[in-house]
This record gives structure tokens, C-alpha cells and sequence, in this order.
């Protein structure tokens, strides 16, 4: 197998404007190395989401993306306040987010499942009081 | 139909035109961004109300033709430079999503 390609990047919290970054990169890195567009367009949506989800509920976190010829894999770890009760999280519709947020065009309960929807494998580690560590992949084969 | 020819029949004012040689692959409307993301392809002229800085991050991801802002909606000037930058195309209109989508519907037939 080849060597994985290793990226690591910092979600800024505070920062509404530049959430996203993070995916936009990951985007323009995965369209360098010759990855097809619909496994781009997968994995830059479902980074995105996350990204979205942390700056929202958990003032930022990290994303660290694994690429090897195979998968691609998405970890995202934040110290927010973790999710009490991930079944109702993962229902469409269900959304936690603020007005401030709604009014942005976020908050329509789509994140978490889009980010499902766009992987072939996605894990939720969350403890309440401790935060929320989210691992995709996504089969390119 | 290239988007600089939708633009022309639809009555569009350009805010962003980088590409208007890129072709019209269908159409999509909705203001809720995740939802959009998860539903719009590759392609399509978005109609919607929102305007902010994450419209252009869907637009872009989703790799849509176009984003036509309705009821007159804008963009700052400083996210109308970062949609030529990042090469999005991107129209406001008078018109409200349900005429665009109804005259939208014209243009395809």
C-alpha cells in the first residue's frame, strides 16, 4: 500500500466567515492528487458539515484527514459539550442550533446526517461534558 | 444553455461572473444550506434568499453553475470578490424564487 498523505487543520471557533476552509483545501488537495469528483464532492460535504457542527456547538475543534489510494479518512475531535442523546442527533430535522445560526441557513438538522449520507463508514464518540470525536471514511475503490 | 444565455433570458444582474461560459445542468431552490448540499448536484442554477459567505462555500462544494439570489437579495462587496476569486457565478434578481423557479421551468422545456 502507498504511503498515506496526512493533513491537519484547526477550526476556528469564533470565526464564522472562514468555517469551511478546512473542506474548501481538502477539496482543492484531493482534486490535485487525482481523486474522482464524486468522492471529492463526498468528502468535502461531509467535512464541511462537520466543520459547520463544530464551530456551531463546540466553539471549534480539529479535523485530521488521512488519504491513501483506498479511503479517505476524516477525524474530526472537538471539547464541546458532547451529544446527550446521538439517535435523536442523527434524526433529520432535529436541530439544537440557535436563532442566530438558523438565521444563516444553518440548523435544519441535516448536518449529522449528511455526513452519514455522503461516507461509507462514520463512527460518533461522544461523552457529554467531554466532547465529540467524529471518524468518516470514504471507500474510493 | 450556457449560464451567460440563462442570465440574458431570466433578466439576471451579475454579482459574480467568472465562467459565464459554463453550462446549465438544471436547477435547484432552497435556503437551508445543509439541505441544499445534500440534494442539489453538481451543475445546477441555485435560487435562493440567502446571502452570506456560506452560500458561496455550498456553492462551490456542491460545484453548482450558478447562485441566483432572489427578491433583489445581495452580496457584499467583499463576498462578491471572493466568488470571482473562488470562480462561483453568481446573480441577484427581483423576482421572487417560486417566478424564477416558474420561469426556470419555461426555459427548460
Amino acid at each position: 500500500m502507498a504511503e498515506a498523505i496526512t493533513f491537519h487543520y484547526d477550526v476556528d471557533g469564533e470565526n464564522f466567515t472562514s468555517a469551511g476552509n478546512a473542506s474548501v483545501q481538502v477539496k482543492r488537495k484531493l482534486r490535485q492528487l487525482g481523486f474522482p469528483p464524486e468522492i471529492i464532492k463526498r468528502v468535502s460535504i461531509a467535512m464541511y458539515e462537520g466543520e459547520i457542527n463544530m464551530v456551531i456547538h463546540a466553539s471549534g475543534g480539529s479535523a485530521d484527514v488521512t488519504v491513501t489510494p483506498e479511503e479517505v479518512r476524516i477525524v474530526l475531535t472537538d471539547h464541546g459539550p458532547g451529544i446527550a442523546d446521538v439517535a435523536l442527533a442523527m434524526r433529520e430535522g432535529y436541530s439544537t442550533a440557535p436563532d442566530n445560526i438558523r438565521s444563516l441557513g444553518f440548523g435544519a438538522g441535516m448536518g449529522l446526517p449528511n455526513m452519514k449520507r455522503y461516507t461509507d463508514t462514520m463512527e460518533i464518540d461522544t461523552e457529554v461534558g467531554r466532547g465529540t470525536t467524529i471518524t468518516m471514511t470514504v471507500k474510493v475503490a | 444553455m450556457k449560464i451567460r444565455e440563462l442570465a440574458e433570458k431570466m433578466d439576471l444582474a451579475p454579482l459574480s461572473l467568472p465562467d459565464g461560459d459554463r453550462e446549465v445542468e438544471g436547477f435547484y431552490a432552497g435556503d437551508l444550506l445543509s439541505w441544499v448540499m445534500g440534494r442539489a448536484n453538481a451543475g445546477n442554477v441555485w435560487f435562493t434568499i440567502m446571502s452570506n459567505v456560506n452560500v458561496l462555500a455550498v456553492a462551490s462544494l456542491v460545484d453548482l453553475s450558478a447562485v441566483v439570489l432572489a427578491e433583489g437579495v445581495t452580496l457584499s462587496d467583499k463576498d462578491a470578490a471572493s466568488a470571482l476569486e473562488k470562480g462561483i457565478n453568481v446573480f441577484t434578481s427581483e423576482k421572487s424564487t417560486f417566478e424564477l423557479c416558474a420561469l426556470a421551468g419555461e426555459l427548460a422545456k
